[in-house]
């Protein structure tokens, strides 16, 4: 299996293969934000909108048929990415945060009572925490958190008692802040076996390499386009088909319908009943563009590029500064993503990246949606570099130097 | 980096590196505000003791970035003495300075009371993202205002 070709595959991607500002390239360290977009992701949106844009799921006639072809064409692309049993469990949604919130949201006001258990962790993203928080206001579920270890894992020494009684585990596969690869299938496999379903935020983990929900054990994920080469605007929920035929759907409407009467409704099949309005059809298509470039390139390649340059970044930055750095979460590159986040000497987050800034070099500056996290490493905000198949060691280089430069304006 | 230059002058790293009236006053006689900015993070409270009309001690607590820290300790030098009358057109000065609408005034703001050191704070329009580091404190103090006003 050969190493990706940095040089290559930039060429791919219009902002990053820009001409140079000032002498210096775009060097983009914030893709566990959002990431870039590959020409076949922007062309295929363009070609679509140009070529065969019609009405899903509405009309007759040839064109609408073949825009509601590119659609379901695209459920099933991502059923196959993720190695989901069926295109009927893939579930298109407004974006990651609307998956969480579908479930979380659905699923308690259906299924579960004051007292019952949802087990979160401490490293979870907002969207996996408050739509609980919600319905612990709403319902009076318990809430039950997984705490961490002091190298930013799971500390799953009491995770039995924890899924004690519990009615759904919902857990990050990755972190957002710390990078930490949590190990998913033992986590679903206690789950199931205390009786628990999982919904796996996969948000951080299915851009970065290969994911078979599946092998998992999960009974539910959720991710979002934006983060693995495609548009905003498209979040996938999957869930297993017997969990999606118990979860009612959340906004009523068109497309979504059976049968509507003045005295009542009845629903569409799933996934269709929880798509109400008009669907992300040109999002679809380019999602769909998105999963082929990415499974041209091989999961297992895009996993084996970011271990080895995280390898490097935290070798390069620990070389360069020592204990003048901090970067949270496990040092073993074979533990986590390329998602870096960090504190340098005193220097607010803000400043670094303003400086960082002067370099080209983009970061993220802040709290990460996960002040719970943010509380324990009592850091008001961090720095964040997240890496992704279009970074390559010279952009870690940069860093390092825009970094020292930050240093030396700051006199620390 | 020219840009940064106007940014991060000495002035402002002079007080951030030593920030002037750090602490907590007693509550009364001063009053206090909290202030914070969602995106960042950065939480400021503003203590403000006055003696009759008059601005007698500022003191400033809480924690963020270069500009909101070095724009709160000078803040708490230029309000010191002051008027609340003159405290307040200070306030609308500099937030005409980081071009925010200030609802309370339509006017253009007089020039009776300087800026002072606090001009060197005006680069900062230029990184817009920043204004909000920089007026964190004069809307935490302008609340402490308010307060000790009803």
């Amino acid at each position: 299996m050969s190493a990706i070709d940095v040089d290559t595959l930039i060429q791919d991607f219009p902002l990053l293969s820009a001409a140079p500002e000032d002498g210096r390239r775009l060097i983009y360290l914030d893709s566990a934000n959002t990431s870039q977009k590959p020409f076949h992701v922007i062309e295929a949106m363009d070609r679509f909108l140009r070529e065969s844009y019609g009405p899903i799921n509405r009309s007759a006639y040839r064109l609408a048929a073949a825009a509601t072809d590119a659609y379901e064409g695209a459920r099933h692309r991502v059923a196959r990415f993720i190695n989901a049993a069926s295109a009927d469990e893939i579930v298109f949604t407004r974006n990651a945060t609307d998956a969480l919130n579908l479930f979380a949201q659905s699923w308690s006001r259906a299924h579960l009572r004051r007292g019952d258990v949802v087990v979160l962790s401490h490293m979870e993203h907002h969207a996996n925490i408050v739509p609980w928080q919600m319905m612990h206001d709403e319902i009076g579920i318990e809430l039950r958190w997984i705490p961490l270890t002091d190298d930013g894992q799971l500390d799953l020494a009491d995770l039995d008692d924890l899924l004690d009684g519990a009615s759904v585990l919902a857990v990050t596969a990755m972190s957002n802040v710390l990078g930490t690869i949590n190990p998913v299938t033992e986590l679903c496999t206690r789950a199931r076996a205390a009786g628990a379903i999982t919904m796996v935020d996969a948000c951080q983990s299915v851009p970065h390499g290969p994911t078979d929900v599946q092998a998992w054990g999960a009974d539910l994920c959720a991710f979002s386009s934006h983060k693995m080469l495609g548009p905003t605007g498209l979040g996938v929920l999957w869930g297993r088909a017997e969990i999606l035929e118990a979860l009612p759907p959340m906004i009523g409407g068109g497309n979504m319908i059976d049968d509507v009467r003045l005295d009542g409704y009845s629903c569409a099949p799933v996934p269709t009943r929880f798509e109400a309005g008009t669907g992300q059809l040109v999002e679809a298509v380019g999602l769909n563009a998105a999963i082929d470039y990415l499974d041209t390139l091989g999961m297992d390649r895009v996993r084996d590029h970011e271990r080895e340059l995280t390898r490097y970044a935290i070798d390069a930055l620990t070389a360069a500064f020592g204990d003048d750095i901090t970067i949270h979460g496990p040092s073993d590159p074979d533990l986590r993503g390329g998602v870096l986040s960090f504190a340098f000497r005193d220097l607010h987050p803000h400043d670094v990246s303003q400086i960082l800034d002067e370099y080209r070099v983009c970061v993220r500056a802040g709290h990460h949606c996960a002040k719970p996290l943010m509380r324990i490493l009592e850091a008001n905000a961090t720095v964040r570099a997240s890496l992704y198949i279009y970074n390559s060691p010279d952009d870690i280089d940069v860093l390092v130097e825009a970094l020292s430069s930050a240093g030396d304006i700051f006199g620390f | 980096m020219p840009g940064l230059e106007d940014l991060y002058r000495e002035i402002i790293l002079d007080h951030y590196k030593n920030p002037r009236n750090r602490g907590q006053l007693e509550v009364p006689p001063a009053v206090r505000a909290d202030g914070h900015n969602p995106l960042c993070g950065d939480e400021i409270t503003v203590y403000v003791e006055l003696d009759g009309d008059r601005v007698a001690r500022v003191a400033i607590d809480g924690q963020g970035c270069s500009i909101s820290q070095s724009s709160a300790s000078m803040m708490s030098q230029a309000m010191t003495g002051r008027t609340t009358d003159e405290a307040r057109a200070l306030l609308h000065r500099f937030k005409h300075m980081m071009s925010i609408a200030d609802h309370d005034h339509s006017d253009e703001p007089g020039e009776e009371v300087p800026l002072g050191d606090l001009e060197a704070l005006q680069g900062v329009v230029k990184f817009p993202v920043r204004i909000k580091c920089a007026v964190l404190a004069w809307n935490t103090l302008a609340q402490a205002l308010d307060s000790a006003a009803s």
